[in-house]
C-alpha cells in the first residue's frame, strides 16, 4: 500500500535536493558557454571552495570575512585555469580539453588536502537539519529546514544568475561569446573581461553549493562525487541551457530518490549510486541534444 | 598548355560509354532550407562530368547525395540500372564510390602509408583474430594491399613521404595523399570536391594530370566540382551548372559557356 | 653509436611492414623478454608480488583502455568496471566448472567482460566525447553495484568479498610469487603482442580512421558500428583478463569497489601519461603510476628521515598527476612513449642533429 503522503515526502526530498544538482550544474554551464569547454574540476571546485572557506573560518576569520577572501581564491583559481590549462590548449579537440580537466580536478582536490587536511568538517550555518513542525504536524511528512533553506538559496541563486545572463550586457556579451569567440572578439567585446567574470561566478556558484552540501553532510572529499551528479543533470538538460539543467535538476533529484525508496529496497538498495547516469544514458539514446538543447547537424 | 587538345587528340584507352550513374528529380532539404530542388543529370562510364555553380549552389550537397552522406527527401539515384535507395556512405563504398572532402579529410593520427592503406578497407577481409595471430590471410591481404598502395604512391610521386604524418605535410601535398587514398579503394566512380582549392598554378596542373591519368589508366568515371572555370573547362567531357540548388546548365564545355543562364549566374543578374 | 640502421636494407615490403623492422629493436626486444623471464632469479618476492605483477598486470588494463581510447578515440571512464566483471567472472568460472584450466578461465573472463563492453558500448554510436563518457560512468556504478548487491557473484560470502582460488594448470598449483609472476608475464607478453598485430594492421587502421575522421572512414566503407563494438569488445577483453589477473595473481582477497572509479581514473592518466594510441607507452605509463608513489615515498625517507602521512603523499601524488597530465596534453600528448621514440630517433642520427 502506498502512502501518498509518504510518497509526496520523498518526491519533495527528491526536488530539494535537485535543486543543488541543478545549481552545481549550472556552474558547467557558464563555462560551457563561455570557454566551450566542459570543466570536469567544476566538483573539484565545489570541495575546494566550501573546505577553503572552512579552513579560513578556523584560522579565525569572521563569516562575512571568509567569504570574500573564498571568493577572491577562486577568481584567482579560475584565472590560473585560464592561463595555465585552457590558454595552451586552445583549438585542441573537446575530448584532450576534457581530460585536462580532469588531470586539474586532481590537481584541485590534491592542493585543497594539501592545505587544508582531509578531515571531515563540520560546517554550521545556524539551520538545523530537523523537520519543519507545521507541516509535520499538518500532514505527517518530514521535511527538512536546512533542505528547504538550502533549495531556497540555490533557487534564488539559479534566478538571480538566469535574469543576469539574459538581461544585462554582460550577459549578452557573453552569449555572444558562446557563439563565437572570434565574432565577439571582432565587435569589441572584452573577452578576457567575460572569462573572469564568468569563472568568478563558477566560483561562487561552487562555494555556495559547497556550502549547502557541506553544511547537510559535512565537508569532505565525498562532495567531489556529489557534484559528479550534476553530469548526468547536465547531459538530460542540455549543455547550454539554463532552464534545462533546472528542470534536469530537478527530474534527477526526484528520480533517485524515489528509485531509491521504492525501488531500491528490492535489490538491496544503492541504486541512487548509477540511477542518475542510467536516465542520462537513456536520455542520450532517445534524446542526444537535451531536453532544452539545440539540435546539432553536422555538415561535411 | 591546352590539356584538353592533348586528350582529344589522343586516342582514349577507355572511350566514354553508356550512363553509369543517373540522378532524377533530386530534393534535399534541410529543415525548412532547400539545398537542392529537382535536379536530374546523368554521369557515363569514363567520362569526366563536372559540377560548376557559385557559392552555396548546393555543389557540395550533390556529391554527398550521391555518395549516401545526405539522403534527399525526393528523386532516385541509380547505379548501372539499379535503384539505390536510402544508402549508406558505407553502401557507396561497396557499390565502388570513392570521394575526397572539400576540406581535406585525412586520419590526422596516421602517416601517409596508413591513409591510404585505410582506403584498401574494403579489400581486406581478415577478421580481428586472424589480424591479431598474424594468420596467411591477413599476411597475404596486407602484403597484396601494400603493393597496391605502393603503385598509387609512385603514380601520385609522394615516395618520399610515406612515412611521414599527414598532418605535418603542406596542404597540396594532403590534397595529393587523399587522392590516392580514393584510389586505394580501386573505385569505379570517384568523386572529387574542389581538388583543386587553394593550389598554386604548378600544383593545379599536378593535379589536373593526376586526374586526367587516373582517367586514363584506369578507366575511372570521375565526378568533380570546381571552382577554376578554367580548368573545368579544360579537363571535363561534360559539364553540370547549379545555382541555387537548382540546375541551369548541361552539356559540353562550350555548350555551357555559350549559355546566357549560365553567364548571368556567373556575372551576377539580379533575380 | 650502436642505433644505427646503416647496411640494414629492406628489399621488399613485408619485410618494411614486420613488426621491428630495425635490427637493434629485435635484438632489444629479445633480450627484454628474456631479462623478464629471469628476473625472479634476482628480484626478491616482495619486488615480484608488489611491482612487477601489479605493473605487468596494470599494463595489460592500460592497453585496453589505450585501444579503445587512444586507437579508437572512445573516451571511457568506465575501464575498472569491466576489470571487475574479469575478475569475478574468473572466480565464478573456477568455482562452478570443475577442473577448468586457468588460462582457460582467465580467456572465458575477458569474453564476459567483452560481452559487457560491448553493451555498454552501445550508445557510442549516437556519442561521443563527455557524453560517452558519462555513459562509460554508467556503466562502472552500475557494475560495481551490481557485483556488490547480488550475492551469487561473490558465492554468498557473509563479508562480501571473494578468495581467489589457487591457479591451477596442467595439474600445477602456482602458488610461489616467481610461479605467478610467469603465468602473467607469458599471458601479458602473448597479448601484448596480439595488440601490436592488430593495431599496426587493417584492424588498427579502421579504429583510427574512426577516430580521426569518422566520415571520412565511412566513406571508405568502415562500418562505425561494427569498429566501434569492435574496438569496446577487445579493449573490455584486455581489461576484463587483467582484472581476472588482478584478482588472482595480486590482490587475492577482492570486494567489488576495490575496482571503483578511482582505479579507472588511475587508468585513464596511465594511458594519457604513457601516450595515446601506442602500445609501449601503456607499459610506461602503468609503471609511472605504479612507481610514483613509491619514488614518493623513498624521496620523503631520504629528505626528511622519517616517513610523511600517507594523507599528504596521496594528496601530493594527485597534485603530481594532475599536473603531469595537464604537461603532457599541453607539451608532449603522445607521452612518454614518444619521448622514448625522440630519443631513439636522436640516437640513429647522432651525433647529427638532423
Amino acid at each position: 500500500m502506498l502512502d501518498f503522503w509518504f510518497f509526496l515526502e520523498v518526491l519533495v526530498g527528491g526536488l530539494l535536493s535537485g535543486t543543488m544538482y541543478a545549481l552545481v550544474a549550472l556552474g558547467f554551464v557558464l563555462i560551457y558557454k563561455a570557454s566551450s569547454v566542459f570543466n570536469f574540476a567544476q566538483g573539484a571546485m565545489v570541495f575546494f571552495a566550501v573546505l577553503s572557506f572552512v579552513g579560513f573560518m578556523e584560522l579565525g576569520l569572521p563569516f562575512w570575512a571568509a567569504l570574500p577572501v573564498t571568493v577572491g581564491l577562486m577568481i584567482l583559481v579560475g584565472m590560473g585555469t585560464e592561463r595555465f590549462v585552457l590558454r595552451p590548449l586552445v583549438n585542441q579537440s573537446e575530448d584532450t580539453l576534457l581530460m585536462a580537466t580532469i588531470g586539474l580536478a586532481f590537481v584541485i582536490e590534491g592542493v585543497a588536502q594539501l592545505a587544508w587536511g582531509v578531515d571531515v568538517r563540520r560546517l554550521d550555518l545556524g539551520i538545523r537539519d530537523e523537520p519543519i513542525n507545521w507541516v509535520m504536524d499538518k500532514t505527517g511528512m518530514l521535511v527538512s529546514q536546512l533542505d528547504v533553506t538550502a533549495a531556497a538559496v540555490a533557487g534564488i541563486m539559479v534566478a538571480a544568475l538566469a535574469l543576469l545572463f539574459s538581461h544585462t550586457k554582460v550577459g549578452r556579451g557573453l552569449r555572444a561569446v558562446a557563439d563565437d569567440h572570434a565574432a565577439a572578439l571582432s565587435i569589441g567585446i572584452p573577452l578576457k573581461h567575460i572569462w573572469m567574470l564568468v569563472w568568478a561566478t563558477a566560483g561562487v556558484v561552487a562555494l555556495v553549493a559547497g556550502m549547502l552540501w557541506g553544511a547537510r553532510s559535512g565537508v569532505q572529499f565525498a562532495l567531489v562525487w556529489v557534484a559528479l551528479k550534476a553530469l548526468p543533470v547536465l547531459i538530460i538538460g542540455g549543455f547550454t541551457s539554463v532552464p534545462g539543467v533546472i528542470l534536469a535538476g530537478l527530474i534527477v533529484g526526484a528520480v533517485e530518490k524515489l528509485g531509491e525508496v521504492f525501488i531500491g529496497p528490492f535489490f538491496g538498495g544503492g541504486i541512487e549510486g548509477w540511477a542518475p547516469y542510467m536516465l542520462a544514458v537513456l536520455f542520450l539514446l532517445i534524446r542526444p541534444e537535451g531536453l532544452f538543447g539545440e539540435k546539432i547537424i553536422r555538415r561535411v | 598548355m591546352n590539356i584538353s587538345a592533348i586528350l582529344q587528340s589522343s586516342q582514349r584507352a577507355f572511350p566514354v560509354g553508356a550512363p553509369i550513374l543517373e540522378l532524377d528529380s533530386i530534393s534535399l532539404r534541410f529543415g525548412g532550407v532547400k539545398a537542392l530542388t529537382n535536379i536530374s543529370f546523368n554521369v557515363l562510364e569514363h567520362e569526366v562530368r563536372a559540377i560548376i555553380g557559385p557559392n552555396g549552389a548546393g555543389k557540395s550537397s550533390m556529391l554527398n547525395v550521391i555518395n549516401g552522406v545526405y539522403v534527399p527527401q525526393e528523386g532516385s539515384i541509380t547505379l548501372r540500372g539499379e535503384r539505390l535507395a536510402g544508402m549508406k556512405p558505407t553502401d557507396a563504398a561497396k557499390l565502388g564510390i570513392a570521394r575526397t572532402f572539400q576540406n581535406i579529410a585525412l586520419f590526422k593520427g596516421m602517416s601517409v602509408l596508413d591513409n591510404i592503406m585505410a582506403g584498401r578497407n574494403l579489400r581486406m577481409h581478415a577478421s580481428f583474430l586472424e589480424v591479431a595471430l598474424q594468420l596467411p590471410r591477413a599476411r597475404r591481404e596486407e602484403a597484396e594491399s601494400r603493393e597496391a598502395v605502393e603503385e598509387i604512391i609512385e603514380f601520385l610521386e609522394i615516395e618520399h613521404i610515406r612515412k611521414t604524418p599527414v598532418s605535418r605535410l603542406p596542404y597540396g601535398l594532403q590534397k595529393r595523399v587523399e587522392l590516392g587514398r580514393a584510389l586505394a579503394a580501386e573505385p569505379k566512380i570517384l568523386l572529387l570536391d574542389e581538388p583543386m582549392a587553394g593550389m598554386n598554378i604548378e600544383e593545379k596542373q599536378d593535379m589536373c594530370r593526376f586526374i586526367l591519368d587516373v582517367n586514363d589508366h584506369y578507366g575511372t568515371t570521375i565526378v568533380l566540382i570546381e571552382h577554376d572555370m578554367g580548368v573545368v573547362m579544360d579537363i571535363s567531357d561534360r559539364v553540370v551548372v547549379l545555382d541555387y540548388g537548382k540546375k541551369i546548365g548541361d552539356g559540353t564545355p562550350e555548350e555551357v559557356r555559350s549559355d546566357q543562364n549560365v553567364i548571368d549566374a556567373y556575372l551576377g543578374v539580379p533575380h | 653509436m650502436f642505433y644505427r640502421e646503416a647496411g640494414q636494407f629492406r628489399t621488399s615490403y613485408a619485410q618494411d611492414s614486420q613488426i621491428f623492422p630495425l635490427r637493434q629493436d629485435r635484438v632489444g626486444i629479445i633480450i627484454m623478454l628474456i631479462a623478464a623471464v629471469m628476473l625472479p632469479f634476482v628480484a626478491n618476492s616482495y619486488w615480484l608480488s608488489a611491482i612487477l605483477i601489479p605493473w605487468l598486470v596494470l599494463s595489460l588494463v592500460a592497453l585496453g583502455q589505450n585501444i579503445l581510447m587512444g586507437y579508437a578515440g572512445q573516451l571511457s571512464l568506465g575501464s575498472a568496471g569491466f576489470m571487475a566483471v574479469g575478475a569475478f567472472a574468473c572466480y565464478n568460472l573456477i568455482l562452478r566448472i570443475d577442473g577448468i584450466p586457468f588460462v582457460v578461465a582467465v580467456a572465458l573472463s575477458g569474453v564476459c567482460a567483452a560481452l559487457v563492453g560491448i553493451v555498454f558500448g552501445l550508445p557510442s554510436l549516437r556519442i561521443r566525447g563527455l557524453y560517452l563518457a558519462v555513459a562509460t560512468l554508467a556503466s562502472q556504478f552500475f557494475i560495481v553495484w551490481a557485483l556488490d548487491k547480488f550475492g551469487w557473484f561473490k558465492n554468498y560470502d557473509p563479508a562480501g568479498v571473494i578468495t581467489a582460488q589457487p591457479i591451477v594448470m596442467f595439474g600445477h598449483n602456482f602458488a610461489t610469487p616467481r610461479e605467478k609472476y610467469w603465468v602473467v608475464l607469458a599471458i601479458v607478453a602473448v597479448l601484448a603482442l596480439l595488440a601490436k598485430n592488430m593495431a599496426r594492421g587493417s584492424i588498427g587502421r579502421g579504429w583510427m580512421a574512426v577516430r580521426d575522421m569518422d566520415v571520412a572512414a565511412e566513406v571508405m566503407g568502415f562500418s562505425l558500428l561494427r569498429t566501434k563494438l569492435q574496438a569496446f569488445a577487445i579493449s573490455s577483453f584486455y581489461c576484463g583478463v587483467g582484472g581476472a589477473l588482478f584478482a588472482f595473481a595480486y590482490l587475492q582477497t577482492v570486494e567489488p569497489s576495490a575496482f571503483g572509479i578511482d582505479l579507472s581514473f588511475r587508468i585513464l592518466f596511465m594511458v594519457i601519461i604513457g601516450g595515446l594510441g601506442t602500445i609501449m607507452g601503456s607499459f610506461l605509463g602503468a609503471g609511472f603510476i605504479l612507481l610514483m608513489p613509491i619514488f614518493l615515498n623513498i624521496f620523503f625517507h631520504t629528505v626528511f628521515g622519517k616517513s610523511v602521512d600517507a594523507t599528504i603523499t596521496s594528496a601530493l601524488e594527485q597534485v603530481i598527476f594532475g599536473v603531469m597530465i595537464i604537461m603532457f596534453l599541453i607539451f608532449e600528448p603522445l607521452g612518454l612513449a614518444r619521448l622514448w621514440q625522440l630519443t631513439k630517433e636522436r640516437l640513429r642520427l647522432w651525433p647529427f642533429k638532423h
